[in-house]
């Protein structure tokens, strides 16, 4: 158990044990690649639509996990960047500019400066302040939205068409869509993988422990938050860009705050600063709420209890004990 | 005389009604072990705080490396290679030993704006910080998690952590607080053969540690420097032994 958390909160090691550690997320990925054909057997399109909605989440909770888990960040707007991704995907293609080629560049420009803004405010402050500043940005934001009327205000924009890839129009098959949120994820998960274990990630989890300390090494803890706040940033703008496109919908409630609070929840569910956390932990929220929810409308009273119960008896969330199941087959094996 | 690495002119600080740093005039040279030393509440942490940038002073200036660093952030005179080590010991708890160290030896090694690549692969790094640790005498732990460390051996990562940084000063703030007698000599024995390659500011309180290492005393009152010299003129100085050292220093 502790072999295995080490292993995957400092990203080094054997070879071995390096697959150890990422044998949950190949799992999952393997699993989620089946996903078309288990919806062409049962379930339809709305499994395949509730298993893009679980890896752009799953993205979203994966960049906030760089914040809270890595840095010690912990952002109460992190929804912010989804909206604002999913907004420059509406509104350009709205006005005709469709293609992803156009709208990505523009999205990652949009979250980068958000983020460069904001951030830099925001990390003037931390702990509860900073909770409230990012909460308090994710708010401007999300009243901006609404009162966006050219683009829906309160009601939301449906979109008429989705993206073109180089204008090749391949978004419009669900299942290209599907693989392509797919390979995004694996993409954001290998990246921060990468970089927790770099230089730079090494400076940002050590500033998580001891600040101080950095900043008398000689490392500007400052510059390094606000650097992975921008990655995060444009990561969840990224699943946003892709979000418009999966529900052809956009609206002030993709940002809404309930939005960052749930992430929160998946990354603390999973396992703050796990390799595999943020990944489990929201594939399990949204199947959870999947499941519950069929089962009553007052889910949240189930999933309520759950969440206590994990928090207090799995304090490694999902992830750690995923982790130490892992480690027990390794030693078997 | 080589000029002073580091030196405080007419330093100045106040906290409301209590002045904690009154018109301090300082340097360390190379090759010496300069012991600030002072009863408790004289404004040794205060002066420490405002070397290292913690803390900015009202009036006067601080020069290091021929520098006026009086307004630099403390991560940017880290970065002109002053070391320091804190009063309460200051480690990454999640780290291993050689990381700790590591971390320091990354932030003389380039840039760490690195996104890819494992930090943990990289031998330059790890290799200074072995032999930081060897130093020190804990280069049989490297792979412990610090946090579990004997409060001793916190203090020697400490140490390493500092030397690893490859500095020009090091600033040490009571380096023996908390530490058995033979951890202290052992400590003591360490900083001996340093000083001559790395100049050493010392706060301490234990008095044999500084009159075992230090070439000059400064001693520290109401924030106010009222004596300097050598140990010996020190030991001796009939003002000083009344404000701190006392009857049984004497």
């Amino acid at each position: 158990m502790k072999d295995a958390l080490e292993q995957a909160t400092s990203g080094g090691g054997k070879v071995s044990r390096d697959w150890g550690a990422i044998a949950p997320a190949v799992l999952v990925f393997a699993l989620l690649a089946l996903g078309p054909l288990a919806a062409e057997a049962y379930g339809g399109a709305y499994l395949t639509s509730l298993l893009m909605r679980m890896m752009l989440l799953a993205i979203a909770a994966i960049s906030l996990d760089l914040l809270i888990g890595q840095g010690g960040m912990v952002s109460f707007g992190h929804a912010a960047f989804i909206g604002l991704g999913a907004y420059v995907a509406g509104i350009m293609i709205t006005e005709g500019a469709a293609d992803l080629a156009m709208i990505l560049p523009m999205a990652i420009v949009a979250s980068t400066v958000f983020a460069v803004v904001t951030g830099a405010i925001s990390l003037r402050t931390s702990g509860v302040y900073f909770i409230m500043i990012t909460l308090a940005f994710g708010q401007m934001l999300f009243f901006t939205a609404s009162s966006l009327s050219a683009y829906g205000g309160d009601d939301g924009l449906t979109l008429w068409e989705r993206s073109t890839v180089f204008g090749f129009d391949l978004l419009s098959s669900n299942v290209t869509l599907y693989y392509l949120i797919l390979v995004t994820l694996i993409g954001a998960y290998a990246l921060v993988g990468a970089l927790v274990g770099s230089r730079f990630g090494r400076v940002l989890r050590a500033a998580k422990e001891n600040p101080t300390r950095v900043e008398a090494l000689g490392f500007s803890v400052f510059s390094y938050r606000l650097t992975a706040y921008v990655i995060a940033g444009v990561m969840a703008g990224v699943a946003g860009v892709l979000m418009a496109n999966q529900a052809e919908f956009v609206s002030p409630s993709t940002l809404a705050w309930q939005r960052s609070g749930e992430l929160i929840i998946m990354v603390v569910l999973g396992g703050m600063g796990l390799r595999n956390g943020a990944l489990l932990g929201a594939v399990a929220l949204v199947a959870l709420e999947e499941t519950l929810s069929s089962i009553t409308h007052d889910w949240r009273l189930i999933f309520g209890p759950l969440l206590v119960l994990t928090v207090l008896y799995a304090k490694t969330g999902l992830a750690g004990v995923a982790d130490a199941w892992v480690a027990r087959l390794w030693r078997r094996a | 005389m080589s000029s002073p690495i580091l030196r405080l002119a007419g330093l100045h600080k106040s906290f409301g009604a209590l002045v904690a740093t009154d018109n301090v005039t300082l340097d360390l040279s190379p090759g010496e072990c300069h012991a600030l030393i002072g009863p408790n509440g004289a404004g040794k942490t205060t002066l420490i705080h405002q070397i290292s940038g913690v803390l900015k002073p009202d009036a006067g200036r601080i020069f290091f490396a021929e520098q006026d660093v009086t307004d630099a952030a403390p991560h940017e005179r880290a970065q002109l290679g002053m070391a320091r080590s804190f009063q309460i010991t200051s480690i990454i708890p999640g780290f291993t030993v050689l990381e700790n160290v590591a971390l320091a030896a990354q932030a003389r090694s380039g840039s760490s704006f690195r996104f890819f690549g494992r930090a943990k692969a990289e031998t330059a790094l790890n290799d200074a910080a072995i032999q930081a640790l060897t130093i020190v005498g804990l280069e049989a732990r490297r792979d412990t998690v610090a946090g579990s460390l004997s409060h001793g051996e916190k203090r020697s990562l400490e140490l390493a952590i500092a030397l690893a940084m490859a500095p020009k000063a090091l600033i040490l703030d009571e380096p023996m607080a908390g530490m058995g007698r033979e951890e202290s000599a052992r400590l003591i024995t360490t900083l001996r053969e340093l000083k001559s390659r790395v100049p050493i500011l010392l706060v301490e309180h234990d008095m044999e540690a500084v009159f075992a290492l230090a070439d000059r005393v400064s001693v520290l009152v109401y924030g106010r420097v009222i004596a300097s010299g050598a140990p010996e003129e020190i030991r001796a100085d009939p003002e000083v032994r009344s404000a701190y050292l006392g009857e049984d220093a004497a």
